[in-house]
């Protein structure tokens, strides 16, 4: 970063910091943090519709619409959400790529579980072992966005579902005199009115989300967890920085981090509900 | 039976009694489902005890902290802040490497008439160590949910309190920490729940399975890693949470039935889950 990182052994303390602090590992250390800002940006509004489709359902007239509904949306109150974090990520590897190994490959009749091996050709493999590393991160990065929005979806439909039914029945029954049909009740009365009552349940969410996002860790993914062990270890002479087990030091301000954000989560939400005028 | 031997050498594998070495060939759905299932003591022994200590501290300090007093009031409420407003994962972090920054001898604890070394080492293993991580963000969430139970009592009953002449002692006794109890046993429920759920972050995080025996998860991971079927592992581990989730409910309903006892029936308020989700 500056000229004089040349010989890290020679500078005095503060030299030293500001030339470790600014080496290239940190740089992807903190490059790490914005991912885990975009994964909450994406998966917060997709969550929510993926919530508020369940809501629906659950009150449709289909029965087995209802019934797979009502199960998805009761399956996070059982099961911890990280059995789901590890879970949905290898199952949809492995549906996708039994899917393209059945159209690419048909000549290979062998099934693809042999013993305790999952086996496909090497052209139905995703992605491909000869992509580039940065498909392999994406690819990644879609699975984990993609198990915290069935995890979080299925959080939202339980607070959704709440607050469609608290909307007053007799509201419901005036728009049925009216003459208006299921979408117009759902569209001019149930949805313009849902979110007061659906608020105070989606602020304890996205706290929620944001104190989940340090699971990314678990789904092989280089977030600030991986790189504050990465970088925090102890390392040896042969370094440039050598330095102890700092770990502690980066795992505090990780916390930090995440008080940050869950304040400033509160305080901005509190806002919100101040404004459309909503009981805390 | 063919799966009699299996749960004789696997059934308590997770406290390390019984057969050394896990399945690494040939796994049957009765090895899952036996050493699976052994890990299930790990979560419930990390529930049940973070849970029922975490109980009494956490209506301790909501107590002080509604009371105000000048600096002790404020500590708790920073307490709470801070484990409240960060990742459990990250929390299990923190203390790990904290835990294995103290000297490795153990620390000497200077009573006056005798002197206790404390194990330190103790701390870096999970049965203690996270144990001890578990309880601080239990008792941190269940305090804040008491303190706005607290807030919430109707003046009038604390008035009617001390115009019977009641005692402190037995106001807090028989008004105050009932009512409490009352108005916030749904949350409390839910709280229940999720911590049980959180335990199965305990060996994900820093905290090492010392001779592979782990918890659920743990074991639920392994057969998915050696098998590369997780059809198997993870709906198991899946139907033995919903299981015990369902019995934490009906504990706790059965408590509430206590706690509701001289409303009539028709009153007597059922708690159901809750859809806002305060952890």
């Amino acid at each position: 970063m500056f000229e004089f990182c040349s010989d890290p052994s020679t500078l005095s303390t503060f030299d030293w910091f500001s030339c470790y602090l600014t080496n290239g590992k940190h740089i992807q250390f903190y490059k790490s943090f914005g991912l885990i800002i975009l994964l909450l940006v994406l998966t917060a509004p997709l969550a929510l519709m993926l919530g508020l489709a369940a809501a629906v359902a659950i009150k449709s007239n289909f029965f087995l619409l209802r019934l797979i509904s009502k199960t998805y949306a009761n399956i996070v109150r059982g099961i911890p959400d990280i059995i789901f974090f590890l879970f949905i990520p290898i199952t949809i590897d492995q549906l996708i790529e039994f899917t393209r190994h059945k159209i690419k490959c048909p000549e290979i009749i062998d099934s693809v579980w042999q013993g305790n091996d999952f086996i496909v050709c090497s052209v139905a493999k995703l992605p491909l072992s000869s992509s580039p590393q940065w498909i392999h991160d994406m690819y990644g990065f879609s699975l984990a966005i993609l198990s915290f929005t069935i995890v979080y979806g299925a959080f939202a439909a339980n607070t959704f579902h709440g607050a469609i039914n608290s909307v007053p029945r007799s509201q419901i029954d005036t728009g049925k005199a009216f003459g208006m049909n299921k979408k117009q009740i759902y569209f001019s009365i149930i949805f313009p009115q849902m979110w007061r009552y659906a608020l105070p349940g989606l602020s304890n969410l996205w706290m929620l989300l944001i104190k989940s996002t340090p699971l990314l860790f678990l789904l092989g993914i280089q977030d600030i967890v991986f790189w504050a062990r990465e970088i925090g270890g102890s390392k040896t002479s042969i370094f440039q920085y050598p330095h102890p087990d700092w770990r502690v030091w980066y795992f505090l301000s990780l916390l930090v981090f995440y008080l940050l954000l869950t304040k400033i989560s509160e305080i901005a939400l509190n806002r919100v509900s101040k404004k459309l005028y909503l009981p805390i | 039976m063919i799966c009699e031997s299996t749960i004789e050498l696997y059934s308590l594998r997770s406290l390390g009694i019984g057969e050394k070495l896990l399945p690494k060939s040939d796994i049957t759905l009765c090895d899952q489902f036996v050493l699976i299932g052994s890990g299930i003591i790990w979560n419930m022994y990390f529930c049940i005890i973070a849970l029922s200590l975490g109980f009494i501290f956490a209506i301790s300090t909501a107590i002080i902290r509604n009371n105000k007093y000048p600096f002790i009031s404020k500590a708790i409420e920073i307490y709470v802040f801070v484990f409240r407003g960060s990742p459990l994962f990250i929390q299990f972090f923190c203390a790990y490497e904290l835990f294995v920054l103290f000297p490795k001898i153990g620390i000497d604890i200077n009573l006056i008439f005798t002197t206790v070394t404390f194990q330190t080492g103790w701390l870096t293993k999970a049965w203690l160590g996270a144990l001890f991580v578990l309880f601080l963000n239990t008792t941190a969430y269940s305090s804040e949910i008491f303190y706005g139970a607290l807030k919430s009592i109707p003046k009038q009953d604390i008035d009617a309190a001390n115009a019977f002449g009641l005692s402190n002692l037995r106001k807090y006794k028989k008004i105050i920490i009932p009512t409490m109890l009352r108005n916030s046993w749904a949350s409390y429920t839910n709280e229940a729940i999720f911590l049980f759920h959180a335990t199965t972050l305990v060996f994900f995080s820093s905290f090492p399975a010392w001779s592979q025996s782990g918890d659920a998860l743990y074991y639920a991971s392994y057969f998915a890693d050696k098998t590369f079927n997780p059809f198997i592992p993870y709906p198991i581990i899946a139907a033995y949470f919903i299981f015990i989730t369902l019995l934490i409910i009906l504990i706790f309903k059965i408590i509430n039935v206590y706690f509701n006892k001289h409303l009539p029936r028709e009153r007597k308020s059922s708690i159901r889950f809750l859809s806002n989700y305060m952890r």
